[in-house]
C-alpha cells in the first residue's frame, strides 16, 4: 500500500530538487528569542504569507518530506555543501528566539543573531532592497508557521570557506545594502516589478551569471546563468535569446500557469512556478513582467545581439540531426518545430533553444524533464529521457539541428558537451 | 494485522474513469475522499514514456497492464447444466489493473446510446408486440431517458475531449454526422479525426447504397484541447498503439490525461494503491454501509469506515463485490427471483474481412483506436425488424485501429500458418486488407447471469464469480444479418476476396473479442427487477452507489464507455445536489 505516489507531477508542493542544490554559498540564521505574534495582526501575517510566497522561501527552507520551513536542505555550491537552516519559530532549533530587529538585520545585512556573517546563498544582497514593513510582515508570518524541531548542521563548508568573517571582505567588494528606491519617471507598475524582481524574487540569483567569487556579474544582468546542469535562460529584452518577443501577458501566463504558447517551465524554474509564482497575484505578476520587458529598453526590446549565421543544412551534423529529429522528436514537436500549443514546447524561434549555452537542452534530451503542474494547468507534460537510446554524437547532432533550423541559429553542440552532461546526470 | 482507520466522507472502490471523476467532483464539493485501487499507480510521464510505451511484446502479447488471473479471475460456462471452470489466462476480455483502470488501455470509441435503447422493452413491445421478443429474454427499460442523460453525455464528452461530428443538434440534422443519434445539445468538443483510405472507400460504398456514414466519435483527439479541469491534451499522432497500451502522447482520453493530475492536487483526496477491497461492511440490519475492508500489499486487513461507498470497479467486479458483501438479493435463474447478477450481457459481432488487390494501399500503420467511419442504419431499431425475426442491431464500421508488427498479420484463408508461404502471404497482404465490422447488441436472458462459484476460490479464500453466458439464436441471427451487410459494403469497396464471420454459440472465452461486459447490477425503476435506482444508488443500501456498465439492463450496439461516463456524471449531480442534503436516504422512493 502506498499513499499518494511521490510523483513530482502530483505532489507539487513537495517537490524539492535542483533549485535547492543550486545556490552559491551562504548560510542563514540560528537563533534564540521570543516574540509572540499579536492576536490582531491578521493583515500583517497575511501580507507576510504573500511576500514569503513571492520570495519562494520554501524553495530552500523545506525538504521533500520535511515540515514547512524546517530547513535541512543541502545546497551544493561550488564552494561546498551548505545546509539550509530551520526558520520555523522553534525556540531551540529554529528562529523562535529571534527578535524582529535580529531578523531584520539578517535580511538587510546578512548578519545572523549571534553576529556571524551569513553566506550569500541566502540572497541578502537582494533582500536588503526589501522594505522594513515587508520584512516585518514576513517575520510576523514566520511566527505563525508550526514550529518544527529540526537540528541542522550549519557548518558544512570546508576550509577556507568555513571562515564566516571572510564574508566581510566579500561584502565590501560586492554588497550594497539599502532599500529599493523607485526609479523616477517610471510607472508604479514598473517600480513594483523592479522591487519584486530585484528584491524578494531574487531572479538574478539564477538568471545572472556569477563571477568566480559567486557574486552577480552586474554587467550581464539577467543574461542567463549556468547552475549545476541547468541553464537559467536569458530574460533580458533580447528578442532572439531573451524574452524581448514575449508580451507582458505571455510572461504573466508563463509565471501563473507554468507554460505559454512559447515555452514551458521545467527543472528549477518549474519549482519556482509551482511553489511561488503560480501562487502570486495577477497584479504582482504583471508588475514583474512589465519590469522585465521595460528595464533598460524603453520600447521593450533591447537591440538584438547579432545572430550567428545558422549552420548549413548540408552540414553532416545537421543531416544526421534531421534524421534523428524525424524519428524521435517530430511526433510531438512537429515537422516544422512548431510544437503543440501549451503542451509540447515550440522549438522554432524558441529562446531557450538558442541560448549560447546548451546545458538545459542537453539535460532535457539525455535525462528528460517534467514541466510545471499548476492549478490552472495541472497536466505537467513530460519530455522523456532519450539518453538511453541516443549516443553522445546523436544527442549533439539532434541539438545542433534544432538550434539551426526553422530560423533558429546557435552554436553547434559538441559530442564532448553531451558526454560531460551524461556524466553529470548519471546516477551516482 | 487488522487495523481500523479514521472515517472518511467517501470511499471509492477502484480509481478508473468513474472513480476519478466522482472523486474530483466530490472533492470540489468539499468532501474528504479516499480511493482504494488494487493495482499499481500509473501516470503518463512515468509509465507511458514515448520511448517504451509502444512495446507490442510487453503490452499486447504479455498483457503488462492487465489484471492477472492470480489477482482475480472468473469461472465460466455456457449453460446451466455445465460445470464452470476458471479462466486461467484472459482471452475474450481483458480487465484493466491499476490506476486508470480499463480507461488506460481502451481504444477511445465514445458513443451515446440511441434514445430507444433506454426504453427498449417498452419500445419493442409497442412496435412489434410482446411475442416478437426473443425466448427467455429479460429485456428491461433503464428507468431513465436519453433526454435526461443528454446533459451528462455532453459533460463526459467535454471531460474526455471527444472528437466527432454531430448529426443531430437540438433536433436539426447535421450534414456529415450520424442522423440517427439522439438530439445533442452541443457539437463535439473537437472535430473528427482524419480518416484513412479504406474509410474513404467505405464512405463511397455506403453512400452508393444510400446509407449514412459518419466519422466515429473518438477519444483519440484530432486537435489539442483543454478540458473543464484544465487538463491539456495533444492531437493524436496516429501511431496505432491505443488498445492495450497507455498513450505516451497525451492524446488518448483517459483518467491519466483528463482527470488524475487535477485530482491529485486536491488536499482532501488521497489514493491507496495495491489495496484490494474485499467487502463492503454493513450495519447489523444490513441497511447501511459503514465502510469497506481491504487488504494491502503486505496482506494486512484494514477497515476504512466511510459515510458513502462508491463502487467504481470494472463491471464484473462491481457485481462480485455486491455478492460478497451481501448487498441485494442474489439472482436465481431457477426461480427468476433476486436481482444481483441478473442480466449479464456482452457484445456480439459480425464482420467481413476484405482482401484487395495491390493497387489498393491501406497503410494500416497510420491508425488510431477510434479512427474509422461508421454507420448506424442497422443499429438499434433504426430499421424495421419485422421481416428479420430478431431484435437489436449493430454499428457498422470500417475501422483502422493498428498495423502493429507482431499481431497484425492478416493472411487470406488457406495460407499455411508458418514458413515461407506464410511470410510471402503476410508481405503481400499487409497493406491491402481492411475490415468492415459490426459491433452488435446483446439482449439479456434468463440464463445469462453472474453468481458466486460453488467450488473455486481466490487467493484470499473468497468464492470466484461464475459467469453463465452463451450467444442466443437472436444474436446469431442478428449478427449473421450484419455480416451480410458488411459483405455488401466490402464488395462495393472493391474487395477481391471477402471472409465473413459472426457470433455463434458456443461462446468461446479464449480468443479476444471485446471487454464490454455489462449488467449484473442493473438500474431500473423497480427494486424487484433492478439492483440500482435511476441514479445508480443501491435500492437496499442507500449509501452505496455503483458506477459502471454493470448497470446496463442489456447491451446496445455500441462501446459502453460514453454511457458509463454519462451515468457517472449524472451520479455526481445526484449525490452533490440531492443526496448530500439528506444523506443515507434513497433518492427514489418505492
Amino acid at each position: 500500500m502506498s499513499e499518494k505516489p511521490s510523483s513530482i507531477l502530483f505532489a507539487p508542493g513537495k517537490r524539492r530538487g535542483a533549485l535547492r542544490r543550486v545556490l552559491l554559498g551562504g548560510a542563514l540564521m540560528l537563533g534564540i528569542c521570543q516574540a509572540d505574534a499579536a492576536p490582531d495582526n491578521f493583515t500583517s501575517i497575511e501580507r507576510g504569507r504573500v511576500l514569503t510566497t513571492a520570495g519562494d522561501c520554501t524553495g530552500c527552507h523545506t525538504t521533500v518530506n520535511g515540515q514547512s520551513m524546517a530547513g535541512g536542505l543541502a545546497l551544493e555550491t561550488p564552494f561546498g555543501r551548505i545546509v539550509t537552516p530551520n526558520i520555523t519559530p522553534d525556540d531551540e532549533t529554529g528562529i523562535g528566539r529571534w527578535s524582529e530587529a535580529e531578523f531584520t538585520r539578517a535580511m538587510q545585512f546578512g548578519i545572523r543573531r549571534d553576529g556571524a556573517h551569513l553566506y550569500p546563498a541566502f540572497p541578502y544582497p537582494n533582500y536588503t532592497r526589501v522594505t522594513r514593513q515587508d520584512i516585518s510582515d514576513i517575520y510576523a508570518y514566520l511566527r505563525t508557521v508550526p514550529p518544527a524541531t529540526n537540528v541542522v548542521d550549519r557548518d558544512t563548508l570546508p576550509f577556507p570557506f568555513n571562515i564566516r568573517a571572510a564574508m566581510a571582505g566579500w561584502n565590501l567588494l560586492f554588497f550594497t545594502p539599502g532599500e529599493f528606491r523607485p526609479e523616477a519617471g517610471r510607472s508604479e507598475v514598473y517600480n513594483r516589478g523592479a522591487y519584486l524582481v530585484e528584491g524578494l524574487g531574487h531572479c538574478g540569483t539564477c538568471h545572472t551569471p556569477r563571477n568566480l567569487l559567486g557574486a552577480d556579474s552586474t554587467r550581464q544582468t539577467f543574461e542567463g546563468g549556468n547552475l549545476l546542469s541547468w541553464f537559467a535562460p536569458n530574460i533580458t529584452g533580447d528578442t532572439r535569446r531573451g524574452i524581448g518577443g514575449w508580451s507582458v501577458q505571455e510572461i504573466v501566463e508563463y509565471l501563473k500557469t507554468g507554460r505559454n504558447a512559447r515555452s514551458a517551465a521545467s527543472g528549477p524554474m518549474a519549482e519556482v512556478v509551482m511553489d511561488s509564482t503560480s501562487r502570486m497575484n495577477e497584479a504582482d505578476l504583471t508588475a514583474i513582467a512589465t519590469y522585465l520587458k521595460e528595464r533598460g529598453a524603453p520600447n521593450g526590446t533591447a537591440a538584438p545581439a547579432p545572430a550567428p549565421a545558422p549552420l548549413a543544412a548540408s552540414d553532416a551534423s545537421m543531416r544526421a540531426g534531421m534524421a534523428i529529429y524525424t524519428d524521435t522528436c517530430m511526433a510531438c514537436h512537429t515537422g516544422g518545430g512548431g510544437g503543440i500549443d501549451l503542451i509540447f514546447p515550440r522549438l522554432a524561434g524558441s529562446a531557450l533553444v538558442q541560448q549560447d549555452d546548451p546545458t538545459t537542452l542537453l539535460r532535457i534530451v539525455i535525462s528528460g524533464a517534467q514541466s510545471a503542474a499548476t492549478d490552472l494547468a495541472p497536466t505537467g507534460p513530460a519530455m522523456p529521457a532519450l539518453g538511453w537510446r541516443l549516443s553522445d554524437r546523436q544527442v549533439a547532432d539532434v541539438l545542433t539541428f534544432i538550434r539551426n533550423s526553422w530560423g533558429n541559429a546557435a552554436p553547434a553542440v559538441t559530442e564532448d558537451q553531451s558526454r560531460r552532461m551524461r556524466a553529470t546526470v548519471a546516477p551516482q | 494485522m487488522n487495523r481500523r482507520l479514521p472515517k472518511k466522507d467517501v470511499v471509492i472502490v477502484g480509481l478508473g474513469w468513474t472513480g476519478s471523476i466522482l472523486a474530483h467532483e466530490l472533492c470540489l464539493a468539499g468532501l474528504d475522499v479516499v480511493a482504494l485501487e488494487r493495482g499499481p499507480w500509473r501516470d503518463t510521464a512515468t509509465d507511458f514514456n514515448i520511448g517504451t510505451a509502444p512495446d507490442e511484446l510487453r503490452y499486447a502479447v504479455r498483457q503488462d497492464i492487465f489484471l492477472r488471473p492470480a489477482q482475480e479471475t472468473l469461472t465460466i460456462r455456457n449453460k446451466l447444466d455445465q460445470e464452470a471452470l476458471p479462466i486461467r489466462k484472459w482471452g475474450s476480455f481483458l480487465p484493466g489493473n491499476g490506476v486508470g483502470g480499463a480507461g488506460v488501455h481502451w481504444n477511445g470509441q465514445t458513443w451515446r446510446f440511441l434514445p430507444e435503447d433506454f426504453t427498449l422493452k417498452s419500445h419493442l413491445t409497442q412496435r412489434y408486440g410482446e411475442g416478437f421478443l426473443p425466448e427467455n429474454h429479460m429485456i428491461q427499460d433503464w428507468g431513465i431517458t436519453y433526454q435526461e442523460l443528454e446533459p451528462y453525455y455532453d459533460r463526459f464528452e467535454k471531460i474526455a475531449g471527444i472528437s466527432g461530428k454531430a448529426g443531430n443538434l437540438n433536433g436539426q440534422t447535421q450534414e456529415g454526422g450520424n442522423p440517427f443519434e439522439g438530439p445533442r445539445s452541443a457539437e463535439y468538443p473537437t472535430p473528427p479525426m482524419m480518416q484513412g483510405y479504406s474509410q474513404q472507400l467505405f464512405t463511397d460504398s455506403a453512400k452508393r447504397r444510400n446509407l449514412h456514414p459518419f466519422p466515429r466519435p473518438s477519444g483519440n483527439l484530432s486537435t489539442a484541447y483543454t478540458n473543464p479541469f484544465g487538463m491539456r491534451m495533444a492531437p493524436c499522432s496516429y501511431c496505432g498503439f491505443c488498445e492495450w497500451f497507455g498513450c505516451a502522447n497525451y492524446s488518448k482520453s483517459s483518467p491519466q490525461t483528463c482527470v488524475l493530475p487535477a485530482l491529485m492536487r486536491m488536499p482532501n483526496f488521497s489514493v491507496r494503491t495495491l489495496a484490494e477491497v474485499t467487502k463492503i461492511n454493513l450495519t447489523p440490519d444490513g441497511k447501511h454501509a459503514t465502510g469497506v475492508t481491504y487488504v494491502d500489499a503486505q496482506g494486512d486487513e484494514i477497515e476504512q469506515p466511510a459515510d458513502l461507498v462508491l463502487v467504481c470497479a470494472f463491471a464484473l467486479f462491481n457485481v462480485r463485490l455486491l455478492l460478497l458483501s451481501g448487498i441485494g438479493q442474489p439472482y436465481d435463474p431457477a426461480t427468476g427471483e433476486g436481482v444481483v447478477g441478473k442480466n449479464y450481457a456482452y457484445q456480439s459481432s459480425g464482420s467481413a474481412t476484405a482482401y484487395f488487390g495491390e493497387d489498393v494501399r491501406i497503410n494500416p500503420f497510420a491508425a488510431a483506436g477510434s479512427l474509422g467511419v461508421a454507420l448506424d442504419d442497422y443499429n438499434g431499431d433504426n430499421f424495421d425488424h419485422a421481416p428479420h425475426g430478431f431484435v437489436g442491431g449493430a454499428s457498422i464500421t470500417c475501422a483502422h485501429t493498428n498495423g502493429r508488427p507482431i499481431n497484425f498479420r492478416p493472411v487470406p484463408p488457406g495460407t499455411p500458418r508458418w514458413g515461407s508461404a506464410w511470410k510471402k502471404a503476410t508481405k503481400e497482404t499487409y497493406n491491402h486488407v481492411a475490415t468492415v465490422g459490426a459491433q452488435g447488441s446483446v439482449m439479456s436472458y434468463r440464463d445469462s447471469y453472474l453468481d458466486l462459484d460453488p467450488t473455486y476460490k481466490d487467493r484470499l479464500g473468497r468464492p470466484l464469480m461464475r459467469m453463465t453466458f452463451d450467444f442466443k439464436p437472436n444474436e446469431e441471427k442478428m449478427t449473421a444479418f450484419m455480416a451480410d451487410r458488411c459483405e455488401e459494403l466490402a464488395r462495393d469497396m472493391g474487395a477481391r476476396q471477402i471472409v465473413k464471420s459472426h457470433s455463434r454459440s458456443p461462446y468461446n472465452i479464449v480468443p479476444y473479442q471485446t471487454t464490454h461486459n455489462t449488467g449484473g447490477a442493473v438500474m431500473g425503476s423497480d427494486p424487484k427487477t433492478s439492483v440500482l435506482n435511476r441514479y445508480c444508488q443501491s435500492w437496499d443500501v442507500p449509501n452505496v452507489f455503483v458506477s459502471g456498465a454493470s448497470a446496463f439492463p442489456q447491451n446496445a450496439g455500441y462501446n459502453p464507455t460514453g454511457t458509463v461516463g454519462a451515468l457517472c456524471c449524472m451520479m455526481v449531480d445526484a449525490i452533490r445536489d440531492q443526496y448530500l442534503r439528506n444523506p443515507g436516504q434513497p433518492l427514489v422512493r418505492t
